[in-house]
Order: C-alpha cells, then structure tokens, then sequence
C-alpha cells in the first residue's frame, strides 16, 4: 500500500513536472494579462489618487448647484500642485473622456492659477479664467472621473451613461455606437462561420474519400494559403476585388456588366466576409477532414445496401458522424471571426468594420483602456455565453479534432 | 601545489578581469533604439539624421517601424520595461503622451540655437511642437487626384472634392474624423479662421457631417498612408485626401500623373518624443539635439517633401536628392502652396478627439 502510495506521488509529481512549463506559460502570457485588464475595465483609481482634497470636498456637495467657494479653493490649490508635478495632465484627459473640453479648462486653468494666485475670490478667478467652472456638470464630471470602481466603461460598451442624478440613461443617438457594432460583429460572425461550413463541408469530404495521391495534392492546396502571410493574402483579395479590379474588370470584358455597373465587392461588409472567409477556411476545413477520415466508408455502403437512397444515406448515417467535426471547425471559426482585426480593417471600408476596430482606436490612439478592456469583457462573456449554449445544443463533449 | 593554485586564481582573475572590461564595453557603447513610420518616410530619417548622427558621435542607432499610436509606449513605460529610447509622434499622439506621463519633457532652451545665433524658442512655428517634442516635420493633408481621370477640365480647389456633378466618380478618405471634418467645413465655405470655432458648436459639426452626406455613397476609406497613393494608380478612385510626402514620392519617383490641389491644404506637425525612464537618456537627449538642429530638419526634404518646423531651416531646403529638383515648391510651407491653409489645432483635438471619433463611427455605420 505504502509502496504504490509512494509510486503514485512520484509518478504525479513528474506529470505536474512535465506539465509545468505549459502552465507557467499560459499563466503568464494568457492568464494574467486577460485578468489586468478585465481588472481595467472597472478599477480605476488614477484620478481618486490625484485628487483627494477635491474629491473629498466634492463628496459633501449636493450636485443641484455650484460648489462653494472652499471647495473651488480646495480643487484650485490641488489642480495648480498636480501641474507642477506634471500629473494633472493624465487627469485632465480622463475628466475629459466625461465631458469634452475639460482637458484644456484643467490645465489652462492651472496655469492661469500658477502664474496668479487668487487674491480675493477663487470661485469668481476660477469662472473667469474659464466659463465652464460655471457649469454644475464640469464639477459632476471630476466627482465621476474620481470613483475608484466604477460601472461607467461596461455602461459606455453598451451605450449606456449615468444622468446627473447617477440613474442610468441611454447615450445621445449621435453617439450611440458601440451596441450595434457588437450586433454586426455576431452577424458578420455568424455568417462567415456558415459560408465556411458550405464551403468546407464538399472540400473536406473529397479530401477525407479520395486517393491518397490526390488527397495529399488537395490538401496541399488547402493548406498553402495557410502558410502564407496574412497581409499577403488580404491586399491579394483587393487587387482581386477592388473597382477596377481582375474580377470587375472580367465580368465588364466578358460583357456581363456595363461599364457603369461594376459590382463593389470590397471596402463594405462582403469585402469583409470574403476575405475573412478565405482567411478562416482551413481551420474549418481540418477538424472536418481529421473527423470525415475516420467515418468507414462501409457505413455508407451498408446504408445503401438496406435501401437508403443516397441523400438519406448522407443525411441520417455520414452527417450525425461528422457532427463532431462540424462542432470543433464552427466553434473554432466562430470565435476566431468575432475578434479579428486586421483584415476588416484594410477591406472592410465603411460598413464592414467589426467592434475591433473600436478596441482597437481605444488601445492605441484614445489610451482609454478601460473602455478598450470592458469591449474585449463584454466579448468575452458572449463567447461564453455562446459556448454554454453550444454545449447545452451539441455537447462540448462531443467536439472533437480528430476521429 | 601551492604554485598551481596560485595559478587557476591567477587564471580564473584574469577570466574575471576580462568579463568585467566586456561588460564596461558592452554599456559604454550603448545602442540607441528609435522608433519611426517606416516605409519612404523612415528611409529619409535614415538617411538625414540617423547616418550623419552615427557618423558625429559614434553612436550606435537601431530603428524600428510603428504605425503610429501610444499602446506600446504606455506598456514600457508602465511595466517599467523601456526599450524604445526616441519615437517619432504627430503632435496630437505627442500632446497626449505628454499629458499621460509617458514622455521626457523638452526643453527649447536645451535645443540649438540657429545659425544666426536666434535662440530655438523664437524660431519654432507657433504651436509646432509639444513640450515633449524635439524639432520637426509640417506635412499636409491634401486632395490629389490623377490627371488621365480629367484630361480636359481638372479640378483645383478644395471645393471641387465634394462637387460630384462636374467631377463625378469616387473619393477616396481616411476613415477618420481629423482633416475630413475640417475639409468639409472649409469647402461649405467657412473661412479658415473660423473652422475650429464653427466645430465647437454643434451646428457646426451637424454642418461638417451633412456636408460628408453629400458624398458618403462614393467614399472609399482608407488607413494607411501608403493607399491612396496605390489607389489613384490603379483608378479606384478618381480624387483621394493623401499625406503629400507620399504623393510627391509617387509623382517623381515612379512618375505617376498625380496633381495635389493645394487649395484649403490641411497642415499638421510630428517630432520625435523621448520615452519616460529609458535608461539611455542620455544619448537619446543627444540625439534630439542633432535632429533639432536647423540643418538636420532641412536635410530631409532632400528625400521627401515635409518642411521643417523651424524658421531658420526652411531657408536651407534645396534639392531632391536622387532627381535633383528644387524641394521648395513641393513643400507643404511654400508661399504659392498657402494660399488657403489650415493649421491643425491639436488642442481642439485634444479636447475632442475621443467625442468626434465616436461620432464619426456612428455617421460611418449609418
């Protein structure tokens, strides 16, 4: 007993030993930052250490009117003491994120602050240095900007803000874009997963039966553009589909189209699905392939030799068998569509852009990470979603990647 | 045996002593990592600041490409991992670096003075710099358009971008709010000196955004600055808003029949910033004062058509380099080309980018 006890212990030891490497990895490289920034998404404590006194003095204030003159002078003091240490300015941008202008009111405010320190009034100094320390919302938006954890990114995700009073209210239609970006990004998504499955299902199927000579000849062809740079790949499909492009250019040749009516193929939402297609094809095409190879093909000889006709043979014996393989390449295509980048970003012009783009411009141009990373949260928790429900539809279970 | 052991200490000392001199080596000469655009852009920079640089100081220098934007920089600077010592940045994405904390302050007075012995601060542009940036480059947002599209009656004022009766056909457009609401306003006839003052109503931006309306169906978006360019050349579009560096690199260098309407031009300015705690501050600052210098800021147009920032070097531009023409007429600053020019108000930007840009998305989905 001791003995296999012990053997036991040595032989998990070295399993936990060989697994270990993958995952330190996965917990550094996937883990940890995923977390960081779904942490991101809601905590946010860069203003409420910057501010204190403000924020403190604001605390008291009622909301319905202006503050009094000790808070004016309390935020005054704070705001010319964090300019000197050169910390007001990542302060002003996200105060500014809240209310538009409030960037340079702060800072041009601190200046004119330094440079003259009030004699009689900070209030009336304040106000006339600049008009929009006379607005009740200026001062909302520093108390807003300053709460540590904070539901604003996830409500801005979703179109959503917080009226002056803190209820919940719907953004001005001017600004409402997020919601029906997501909506396309499932739509876009979804379809591109289906034009795959169309397209894969024939091509794995003759790549799964045929001689091996030629099977091995198919699949090289399949699997060449998938070693091929994806910009490549992406700028080929604009030479290819653009106005004055070769298929353009062959159908108006060929005397199909007239001069006038060339198809725009690219720089909208087909741009975007036939490009992503191409480029998602053969992580559909290899799960089904690896499933269909393993389907004896006497499954199909016996189903006709009892009277199946060849459609029911398909439908009702070689379908439920390839199921799995479905499973794997939607879910692989699927999730792959939902947060690509860059080729809807070279072809995907006005309407074919995913919610990406936006996580993207909130990455690298806005630095507003939090919203970047409440957009990759609400992602996320779809996926989920959408994963819960496949499993409950199909069964995770009976997913798999080879037969 | 005591001989021996004398010896492998003797040995393994010298081994020690060895180690030591290459790591002293090894962080004396230290490698300066700057990061540019890229493409015909960044071989310029090569070539008129980075060379002669190397050549002055014997500083090792690596360049890198980007495509613009913060992210990284924000990365290094927050894990504390600085590895990017000199990046290039417009002066909107420096003015927000600067803001954020992410940049070494620069300070005019640091920087040389011009050959007459005018100090830096009284011969930079006004606004043409952050309080991060070394010395820089004024490109232009322009409107070109290829001449075998209008061999009879071409366009030539901004207007005429937007007048799809007499110039019927697609436009290409960065798919971005900077320069098209300002264009948009300019060709509904606002003057120059009011269009920040216009957008800062909502009027204002309504008008800009119905102005785009007229033409939303025929626009063809791009996103980098190598597109247009390719897309003029290839008829995709038979007007586009470009960078005019890259149409004039099209124009002499592979002789395509671009014209750049000048007309209502938008100007904006880029510099290199120094990234916050990187470890060879030192040459970095070296390296700002070189490329600040009036004559290295001139030493680009030699390859390609910005105008230096400072008063002082724009009297030194000369030739293009490989095709020997005369550089001042191309350039963004040229009096015949400034007729009607907007300067780029990165404060206004500043303070609206995130707003306009969420605008612009909506208006582009709808």
């Amino acid at each position: 007993m001791a003995i296999t006890l012990k053997r036991w212990n040595r032989q998990a030891l070295g399993a936990a030993l060989l697994v270990a490497p993958l995952a330190i990895f996965v917990a550094v490289t996937f883990v940890a930052p995923l977390a960081t920034m779904l942490v991101r998404s809601v905590y946010q404590p860069a203003v409420a250490e910057a501010l204190p006194e403000t924020l403190a003095a604001l605390a008291e204030w009622d909301g319905g009117s202006l503050p009094d003159e000790e808070t004016f002078r309390i935020a005054g003091a704070e705001f010319v003491a964090l300019n000197e240490r050169r910390a007001l300015g990542s302060v002003a941008t996200r105060v500014n994120r809240l209310e538009s202008g409030m960037r340079s009111t702060l800072l041009g405010t601190a200046r004119s602050l330094a440079a003259e320190t009030p004699s009689a009034s900070w209030r009336e100094t304040m106000i006339a240095a600049d008009a929009d320390w006379g607005a009740i919302k200026s001062w909302l938006a520093i108390r807003r900007a300053g709460e540590v954890i904070t539901p604003r990114y996830y409500l801005n995700a979703l179109d959503l803000d917080r009226g002056g009073a803190g209820e919940i209210v719907v953004q001005p239609e001017d600004r409402r874009i997020y919601v029906s970006l997501l909506l396309r990004t499932l739509a876009i998504s979804i379809a591109i997963t289906g034009i795959c499955l169309l397209l894969a299902y024939p091509l794995a199927w003759l790549l799964a039966h045929a001689r091996p000579r030629r099977a091995g000849l198919l699949l090289l062809l399949v699997l060449v553009p998938f070693w091929t740079s994806l910009l490549v790949r992406t700028t080929s499909w604009i030479v290819l589909l653009q106005n004055q492009g070769v298929i353009n250019d062959l159908l108006v040749t060929l005397g199909i189209l007239a001069e006038q009516q060339r198809l725009a193929l690219i720089y909208n939402m087909t741009g975007t699905i036939i490009a992503m297609v191409h480029v998602l094809l053969p992580f559909m095409i290899l799960p089904l392939y690896s499933i269909m190879r393993a389907i004896p093909e006497r499954h199909m000889q016996a189903a006709a030799s009892l009277g199946a006709s060849h459609w029911q043979a398909l439908r009702r014996v070689y379908w439920p068998q390839s199921l799995p393989g479905v499973a794997a390449g939607s879910l692989l295509v699927f999730i792959l569509s939902i947060g690509y980048y860059i080729t809807p970003a070279l072809v995907g012009g006005r309407t074919g852009q995913l919610i990406s783009s936006m996580i993207a411009y909130h990455m690298e141009q806005s630095l507003n990470w939090g919203l970047a990373a409440a957009l990759g949260g609400i992602l996320l928790l779809l996926v989920g979603t959408l994963f819960f429900i496949y499993d409950r539809l199909v069964g995770v279970d009976r997913m798999r990647l080879s037969g | 045996m005591p001989a021996r052991k004398f010896h492998s200490t003797w040995q393994s000392c010298r081994w020690l002593g060895l180690g030591l001199w290459l790591l002293g080596a090894s962080t004396a000469a230290q490698t300066l990592t700057l990061v540019s655009y890229g493409g015909s852009y960044g071989r310029s920079v090569e070539l008129a600041w980075v060379e002669p640089f190397m050549a002055e100081t014997g500083i090792e220098v690596r360049m890198e490409d980007y495509n613009g934007g913060l992210a990284q920089i924000r990365a290094q600077v927050e894990t504390g991992n600085v590895f990017w010592d000199v990046v290039d940045l417009t002066t909107p994405d420096a003015v927000r670096a600067c803001d954020e904390g992410l940049l070494e302050f620069v300070m005019l007075a640091d920087l040389p003075a011009a050959a007459d012995g005018t100090p830096a601060s009284e011969d930079f542009l006004p606004d043409s710099r952050s309080e991060c940036s070394g010395g820089g480059l004024v490109s232009a947002t322009i409107v070109a358009f290829n001449n075998q599209q209008f061999p009879d009656a071409p366009p030539s004022r901004l207007e005429d971008f937007f007048d799809l009766e007499r110039f019927p056909g697609r436009r290409g457009m960065r798919r971005v709010p900077i320069a098209n609401l300002e264009f948009a306003l300019l060709a509904d006839g606002v003057p120059i000196n009011e269009v920040y003052a216009t957008l800062d109503t909502e009027a204002g931006i309504a008008r800009a955004f119905a102005k785009l309306d007229t033409i939303k169906d025929e626009i063809v978006f791009w996103e980098a600055g190598a597109q247009p360019p390719q897309m003029l050349a290839d008829e995709e579009v038979v007007m586009t808003t470009a960078y005019n560096g890259r149409i004039f690199n099209a124009q002499v260098l592979e002789n395509q029949p671009f014209t750049i309407i000048w007309d209502g031009q938008l100007q904006e300015t880029s510099g290199p910033g120094i990234v916050l705690g990187t470890p060879r501050l030192e040459i970095a600052r070296r390296f700002i004062e070189f490329m600040s210098r009036p004559e290295s800021l001139a030493a680009i147009s030699k390859y390609i058509s910005y105008s230096p920032t400072r008063y002082s070097a724009n009297a030194m531009v000369d030739s293009h380099r490989e095709t020997g023409i005369a550089m001042g007429p191309h350039m963004p600053s040229a009096p015949a080309n400034m007729k009607r020019a907007l300067i780029s108000d990165w404060l206004w930007w500043a303070d609206n980018g995130d707003e306009m840009n969420e605008r612009f998305a909506v208006w582009l989905s709808r």
